[in-house]
């Protein structure tokens, strides 16, 4: 058997290789069903799921940022805006050795080693099409050198992105904040569709306030895109619509002449208009750059600033609570003549120190050997500390502090910007709340004075000014006058609010306190008589000196022999013209001695560029 | 007289084709298909002019090929066997030994003016080598021959396998496998075969397999659980097929090819282009043109009058079934992804003239045929 089959036999053996080739032919024909089947399951059956894979693939969402709208001040000067700062972008695809070409880079503009560890971080993250900031806000030197040189780098561009901008730069900054970039605390309060795109929000003052107005809207592109990522084509679009543009009730003009006029001095500067509560100046001295937040500020600048002795970041008009001193007392005069407590004919004698009865402590009067008689008039004019003891201890703190809130002191002004602090104006009430303590009497005397635990911002110094130039009616100060349309068509004004009425019962009452107030600056005893010289219209102000440090009862304070970090803050609050107010300012100098000689010509020639045409300033200052 | 005067014409051309021993009904199908191929090249490419004039070169130059081996008497090719197979095999060994590294596998051999594949000519010398040898010997198939046969089959393929390119030693087996089919090596030997294999799949899948391999293997079972690593492939080209639908969206419009969500679309997953642009239509026939192929080959095979050319033509036409197979049952995630091309379509110089000179050797076949009537 084994030999016959060792034989070949041609006939069987061409039946057997064509039967297995049937076979084979049925095999083929099977396994060709199966992915034919398979096919039509991909194709036919699930043809839906795989479309709609195919769309989400290749379809993709871009957003558009908006752009933010702009600031203006009161004539239209531009304060924000959003300008192309220039960036030298890389895009790693079409750079054929980084590390070569950063070397040659470097023989046109600095690139330090920080900035380089941070691009190849972002890159990473990045599509390798996609440009990469390598350095942010080159300056026109830069762009200048890089583009003559550009053809000689491939992949490395110049590009222009917009980035709000402070052309003003330290001008008004405690106005207008500033925008940074938006951080995980803001994108926790944030719409984060609304902002899609976007790397700034308001941080501070007006930028924060008006964020909503500012922003605009977002945009939207539907691109087609490849499988790198890259836009090949726009499907179609909705374009994002630009921030509202504001406009400020700052004079900017205004606003620089008050920053030049506290030279090297610290302090604030607030001017309203008494009739609408429109601020015209907030200065709060020193200031800084906000340029510097934009782009997010260096460890080095951040530190510089916070550090500094002289405190740039705070913002002291609205945030600095001061004790107002005797800027209080035109506003106790006039509580004194409503309340009855007292007759503006009225003479009491200053001996120069005041005695509560049944107690030996002295509480003295700025001028050592006293002022003699004086009536109201008197009083304000001289800032005679005496009169105004004996007045708050007629009153009592709790009259004295329902009328003083009447005028604003103690609550907020309510300003359209953010970080206002309330001030304080005590009463028996908040010390037992407070402090749980009772009252004292000789607290009464101080806070009569405007010190102790009074407290004041020179916002609110300001607005209470303004309401005492109306005659009682306050509004809410303002930095917004008006506000554009998104489509620019139409502005929105932003009407004034009051904020209350305080009705005065006896509208002389009223005129002895202004009378005062006009004698402080126009009288020849007045405290503030230097500024009233030559002046072409009445002012009324008056003068004040916060302690910042308690002298011993025996002791003397001798302004030469105080550091100057423990001087005394100068102040002063005025308004003109009187009959028909139109500005409303308060001062406060830090450490500047007194009120008379340091804040005083401030208001002045705040007063004088507000009022008088350019001819008239000159003849005053012949 | 119309009937004589059309039989005429057609056989002008018959005669041109005959003249040059080549037979016309596959000439037409694989002159149809390359049309196809380089019509899905265009699209897949990216319109790219300079990738279809190389690929016509190819194609050009693999045709020249065909022709030429269809003159070759069938005599001289099974001469020729047992030469190509042991050059065949001493060239793989030199890939190991000196052989350079393209893509993570040692597969080319560069001998200064052209770089070669010695894996690619082993598809051809390792069919042919069976062939020889089983047709000297009584069929069905004994055991001694048999236990020779799987060892001429092992050899090369481990070897291939070692460089590691699991796609050309599949092929390569398959064609080896495929003349022992023919040949007629008892079902129950197959089953005892089937079933170590399937004892040693535990053992293979553990030592035998690369890490990559395996991979691949976890990825077809399962392309969902690594989405953008492994399972990409396989679930854009799904993609690509399943979107579309009954009709395609469009010669150039394929949204998944032309926006590089393809990967490989113009090698390996051409496929899934066509299916994209032309859809569930557009692979009926194009599959229905490959078996009409395969089946041309099969028959040619049957009506031999030679064993060695039956067993030759049937293994070629299965293994370029092999091809079809694997590479659809890839691209439509049925199979793991093994680096088989789409035959005649897929852009690439070396299997294109490959598969061609195996075509040219059907033919001989079948004209070795007509001479010995």
């Amino acid at each position: 058997m084994a030999y016959r089959e060792q034989l070949k036999d041609d006939y069987s053996e061409t039946r057997l290789i064509k039967r297995r080739l049937v076979v084979a032919a049925f095999i083929v024909l099977g396994l060709m069903s199966i992915v034919l089947a398979r096919l039509y399951v991909l194709q036919v059956v699930e043809h839906d799921h795989f479309s709609t894979l195919s769309n989400s693939n290749r379809v993709r969402l871009k957003e558009l940022p908006p752009t933010r709208g702009l600031i203006f001040d009161r004539n239209g000067v531009e304060m924000a805006n959003n300008l192309p700062s220039y960036r030298l972008e890389i895009i790693r695809e079409q750079v054929e050795d980084l590390d070569e070409t950063l070397v040659r880079l470097k023989q046109y503009v600095e690139i330090s080693d920080y900035e380089i560890q941070k691009y190849q971080s972002i890159s990473k993250r990045r599509r390798s099409f996609e440009s990469v900031p390598l350095l942010l806000n080159l300056s026109d030197d830069e762009v200048a050198v890089l583009a003559v040189n550009m053809h000689k780098f491939q992949g490395v561009e110049i590009n222009a992105r917009l980035t709000r901008n402070y052309p003003l730069g330290k001008h008004a900054v405690h106005a207008l904040g500033y925008v940074g970039r938006i951080d995980s605390d803001d994108l926790n309060n944030l719409d984060e569709a609304a902002y899609a795109g976007t790397s700034y929000i308001g941080k501070l003052g007006l930028e924060k306030y008006y964020e909503n107005e500012l922003h605009g809207a977002v945009g939207y592109q539907r691109v087609e895109v490849n499988a790198s990522g890259r836009t090949i084509r726009v499907l179609d679009q909705e374009p994002p619509l630009s921030g509202h543009n504001l406009y400020l009730t700052i004079d900017s003009h205004l606003q620089s002449l008050a920053e030049d006029a506290f030279k090297n001095e610290r302090g604030s500067l607030v001017a309203i208009d008494p009739k609408n509560g429109e601020v015209l100046a907030l200065v709060s001295m020193p200031s800084f750059d906000p340029n510097l937040f934009v782009n997010g500020i260096s460890f080095k600048d951040y530190d510089e600033l916070r550090d500094s002795s002289r405190r740039p970041l705070f913002n002291r008009a609205l945030t600095g609570q001061y004790p107002p001193g005797s800027t209080t007392k035109p506003f106790y005069g006039l509580a004194g003549l409503e309340e009855n407590v007292l007759n503006s004919k009225r003479k009491i004698y200053c001996n120069g120190h005041y005695l509560l009865p049944n107690d030996d402590h002295k509480y003295r009067d700025w001028k050592k050997e006293g002022h003699g008689n004086m009536d109201l008039d008197d009083a304000i004019t001289q800032s005679c500390d005496v009169y105004f003891y004996e007045l708050a201890y007629a009153l009592g703190i709790d009259r004295m502090s329902a009328f003083m809130k009447q005028f604003g002191f103690g609550t907020r002004t309510g300003i359209d910007s953010t970080s206002e602090q309330p001030g304080l104006m005590p009463s028996r009430e908040w010390k037992r709340r407070a402090k749980s303590q009772p009252w004292f009497p000789g607290e009464t005397l101080i806070a009569g004075i405007g010190q102790g635990a009074v407290l004041a911002t020179p916002l609110q110094l300001a607005n209470a000014t303004a309401a005492m130039s109306m005659g009682g009616t306050r509004y809410v100060p303002h930095l917004v006058r008006s506000v554009d349309a998104l489509d620019f068509s139409a502005k929105t004004i932003i009407q004034p609010e009051v904020a209350g009425v305080y009705q005065v019962k006896k509208k002389l009452n009223w005129e002895h306190v202004i009378k005062g107030m006009k004698n402080v600056v126009h009288g020849i005893r007045g405290t503030a008589h230097r500024i009233g010289r030559n002046a072409p219209y009445t002012i009324a102000g008056k003068t004040g000196t916060a302690q910042v440090f308690t002298i011993a009862q025996d002791e003397e304070y001798e302004e030469e022999n105080v550091v100057k970090k423990l001087r005394d803050h100068a102040l002063f609050i005025g308004f003109a013209p009187i009959d028909d107010p139109k500005i409303a300012i308060a001062v406060i100098v830090e450490n500047g001695g007194h009120g008379s000689s340091v804040a005083a010509p401030i208001a002045r020639q705040m007063m004088d560029a507000y009022l008088l045409d350019r001819s008239d300033l000159e003849v005053i200052n012949q | 007289m119309s009937r004589l005067i059309e039989s005429e014409q057609v056989s002008l051309s018959r005669r041109i084709l005959e003249a040059f021993r080549l037979d016309p009904v596959l000439m037409t199908l694989l002159f149809v298909l390359s049309a196809f191929g380089l019509l899905i090249l265009f699209s897949a490419g990216g319109s790219n002019m300079e990738l279809m004039t190389r690929q016509l070169t190819r194609l050009g130059l693999a045709l020249v090929m065909l022709v030429i081996v269809a003159n070759i008497s069938l005599r001289v090719l099974k001469k020729l066997s047992i030469g190509f197979y042991i050059g065949g095999v001493l060239l793989l060994v030199a890939v190991i030994a000196f052989g350079e590294i393209g893509k993570g596998a040692q597969r080319w051999l560069d001998l200064g003016f052209i770089r070669f594949q010695p894996s690619e000519f082993m598809k051809l010398a390792m069919p042919m080598m069976l062939a020889a040898y089983l047709s000297e010997k009584a069929l069905p198939v004994g055991w001694k021959d048999l236990v020779v046969s799987v060892a001429l089959v092992l050899v090369p393929v481990l070897l291939i396998a070692k460089q590691p390119d699991l796609g050309t030693a599949l092929l390569v087996g398959s064609a080896g496998f495929f003349v022992l089919f023919l040949a007629g090596v008892r079902w129950k030997i197959f089953m005892i075969l089937g079933l170590l294999v399937s004892l040693m799949a535990p053992l293979l899948w553990k030592f035998a397999l690369h890490d990559y391999q395996r991979g691949r293997i976890l990825t077809m079972l399962s392309p969902e659980s690594d989405p953008l690593g492994s399972g990409y492939h396989i679930i854009q080209s799904k993609i690509a097929i399943g979107s579309g639908g009954v009709y395609g969206k469009g010669w150039l419009n394929g949204t998944q090819s032309q926006l590089d969500f393809l990967p490989e679309r113009s090698t390996d997953f051409i496929f899934s282009v066509f299916g994209e642009e032309f859809g569930f239509f557009g692979s009926i026939l194009l599959v229905l043109l490959y078996v009409m192929i395969i089946y041309r080959g099969l028959y040619i095979s049957a009506s031999s009058q030679d064993t060695y050319g039956r067993l030759l033509s049937g293994a070629l036409s299965l293994t370029f079934f092999v091809y079809l197979f694997v590479n659809t049952g890839m691209v439509t995630g049925l199979l793991p992804v093994v680096g088989v091309p789409l035959p005649l379509v897929s852009y690439g110089g070396t299997s294109m003239v490959t598969l061609m000179v195996g075509f040219g050797m059907i033919m001989a076949i079948r004209s070795s045929k007509r001479f010995l009537r």
